[in-house]
């Protein structure tokens, strides 16, 4: 499977992640390259086999649904690039 | 001898019996990480706060209330969330982060009474195998033997190189796919990653949850027993830690590995690997024989698929994981231009600090868990690693008690040697310790010897789960016969 220059600008894309017009065809290329060193797992007879969910046998656990901390806005905030009035601000989202 | 040089247990003695106290063992490694600055290291140092917590161990050992860990100095990964001290996993992304709050591992170690002399250089995110992806620029590894720089390993490299430089005493690290084992062969130390849920993960930067464990980096098996014990134990705010109790795993090391069944696992022979690291493994072979253990030949069948499976698996939860920096609750956010909108806002802000790799693996990651590719890659991997898992349960059925494997294909290579070469290469370094992972199983890698160049070589032990105390009394073993003594020459 290899990875066409419009398709790494959709996965830049769906990651969020801003690639300049010129740096997509070298992505293209280095993102085919390690999907045909995955392509390796097509040998593997997985018939029956469940994929792994958790590597230790083991539940997780549960706890009472009750409040365990709270009353930290300043410290929720302390490393926000920009907080204003208790709240985190970004741009505009709604028109 | 600085005090600087001593091993934990050395270090632990000497506080105990008050011939030396926590305050000037602290002095002596403050004044070796600032001559260690050109190995880059030590990325933020925190003297006062360790000069605070070693004038309270010194308290605690007159008072003779004194755990193992009490007034030991160590190097703490920049992974690791200190409070009140920068945290920022060696990534632009989190330049300036200070948490509110403090791991369980670093809780555990303080009330141990550790001292933290500061935080160690890594890859960005853990994402590397040679320390070139750090935010703060390369870390050297101490070794050197001839005009050339070498990697350290990584991603914690800052760690072994501190480590191997007596820069500390012992240092913590992380391991998704071999960055605790890794560096710990290129730097001549010893380093464990424990079984999966050993160790809580709460206030460790996430890179693929079902696979990173924290785990010691230290510079006797000894120390990495004492050391791991002070890190271990049920966390109720991760939900992946195990729920049993801390075996005292120094009382372990009892030398005696007569009877046990050492596998030999065939597929770890791989095409074209160096007849120094095949001669490593035979002498190990004999060392563990000669101590009266049985050597089996046994085979992993599927070890082949690990390492692609791990670049599945491990990008797939890291995109998921890194989703968080987005320029709203820590970190950096991007200058933003007139007219911008939220989705420029992440665009800009994630392509401005994260680095390059990480940037790679996210998008794998997005890749392989997007609409049509899920089943093809991700779950194929999920398989796959289950069959892996099922190679290790069926060795240990048939009484195998470790596996001895090789740590790393090859000694430390130069910084930039690799730069030219396309990703996979990089990946390669870690084909022998990213099957452990996988499995979530304990592994350690022992120094053994040295290559012809002069450059350390380590072996690895894989243990059964939650049995890191028989895994460290073999790998003790190993180290007494093996007699390891090389330090690197300082030329820093």
């Amino acid at each position: 499977m290899s990875i066409d220059i419009d398709t790494a600008r959709k996965v830049a894309h769906l990651a969020r992640i801003r690639v300049e017009e010129a740096d997509l065809p070298a992505l293209a290329g280095e993102l085919s390259g390690i999907l045909t060193f995955m392509e390796q797992l097509n040998e593997v007879d997985v018939d029956g086999i469940e994929p792994m969910t958790s590597v230790t046998p083991m539940r997780l656990k549960r706890r009472a649904d009750v409040v365990t901390d709270g009353d930290i806005q300043g410290k929720v905030l302390a490393n926000a690039p920009d907080a204003r009035e208790g709240f985190f601000a970004v741009p505009k989202v709604v028109e | 001898m600085n005090a600087n040089e001593l091993t934990i247990a050395a270090a632990r003695d000497a506080l105990r019996k008050g011939e030396l106290t926590a305050v000037d063992l602290t002095m002596s490694c403050l004044t070796a990480i600032d001559a260690g600055d050109p190995l880059n290291a030590f990325v933020h140092k925190t003297p006062e706060i360790a000069l605070e917590q070693a004038r309270a161990a010194d308290a605690r050992l007159a008072s003779g209330d004194a755990p193992a860990m009490c007034g030991i100095p160590l190097g703490i990964k920049d992974l690791f969330c200190t409070k009140g001290v920068a945290s920022q996993a060696a990534s632009n992304i989190l330049k300036g982060f200070k948490p509110e709050y403090e791991s369980t591992v670093t809780t555990k170690l303080f009330d141990a009474g550790a001292v933290m002399l500061g935080k160690l250089n890594m890859d960005e995110f853990a994402m590397g195998s040679s320390n070139e992806t750090s935010c703060y620029g390369d870390v050297v590894n101490p070794w050197k033997v001839d005009e050339r720089r070498l990697t350290p390993g990584g991603s914690s490299g800052g760690s072994a190189s501190a480590v191997a430089a007596d820069l500390c005493l012992g240092a913590t690290g992380t391991d998704t796919g071999g960055s605790i084992r890794q560096p710990a062969a290129f730097t001549g130390i010893v380093g464990i990653k424990p079984t999966y849920g050993r160790v809580s993960r709460w206030g460790v930067v996430a890179f693929a949850s079902s696979l990173d464990q924290a785990g010691p980096m230290t510079k006797s098996v000894r120390d990495a027993a004492i050391f791991l014990g002070a890190m271990s134990g049920h966390d109720p705010k991760d939900s992946t830690s195990a729920e049993l109790a801390v075996p005292d795993f120094e009382a372990a090391l009892t030398g005696d590995i007569r009877g046990k069944k050492i596998g030999i696992p065939r597929e770890y022979r791989m095409d074209g690997m160096p007849d120094e690291i095949e001669a490593l493994w035979a002498k190990g072979r004999e060392m563990l024989k000669d101590a009266g253990a049985e050597i089996v030949d046994i085979s992993l069948p599927h070890t082949k698929y690990a390492l692609p499976a791990y670049y599945v698996i491990a990008p797939a939860e890291a995109s998921s994981n890194l989703a968080r920096y987005d320029g709203v609750r820590y970190g950096h956010r991007a200058r933003l231009a007139q007219g911008d909108g939220i989705t420029e806002m992440y665009e800009k802000t994630r392509a401005e600090g994260f680095g390059k790799e990480v940037q790679r693996r996210v998008m794998i990651g997005t890749y392989v868990l997007s609409a049509g590719f899920y089943d093809a890659y991700y779950n194929r991997a999920r398989k796959v690693r289950a069959l892996i898992k099922r190679d290790f349960e069926l060795a240990f059925a048939d009484g195998i008690d470790a596996i001895l494997t090789p740590a790393t294909p090859s000694s430390a290579f130069g910084l930039g040697e690799m730069a030219s070469a396309d990703p996979v290469q990089m990946y390669l370094n870690d084909v022998f310790t990213v099957t452990v992972n996988l499995a979530g199983l304990p592994g350690v890698s022992v120094p053994v010897g040295l290559d012809a160049k002069g450059l350390p070589l380590g072996l690895q032990l894989i243990g059964r789960p939650w049995e890191e105390g028989d895994l460290l009394n073999h790998a003790h073993v190993l180290e007494q016969a093996a007699g390891f003594v090389a330090k690197p020459s300082k030329w820093w």
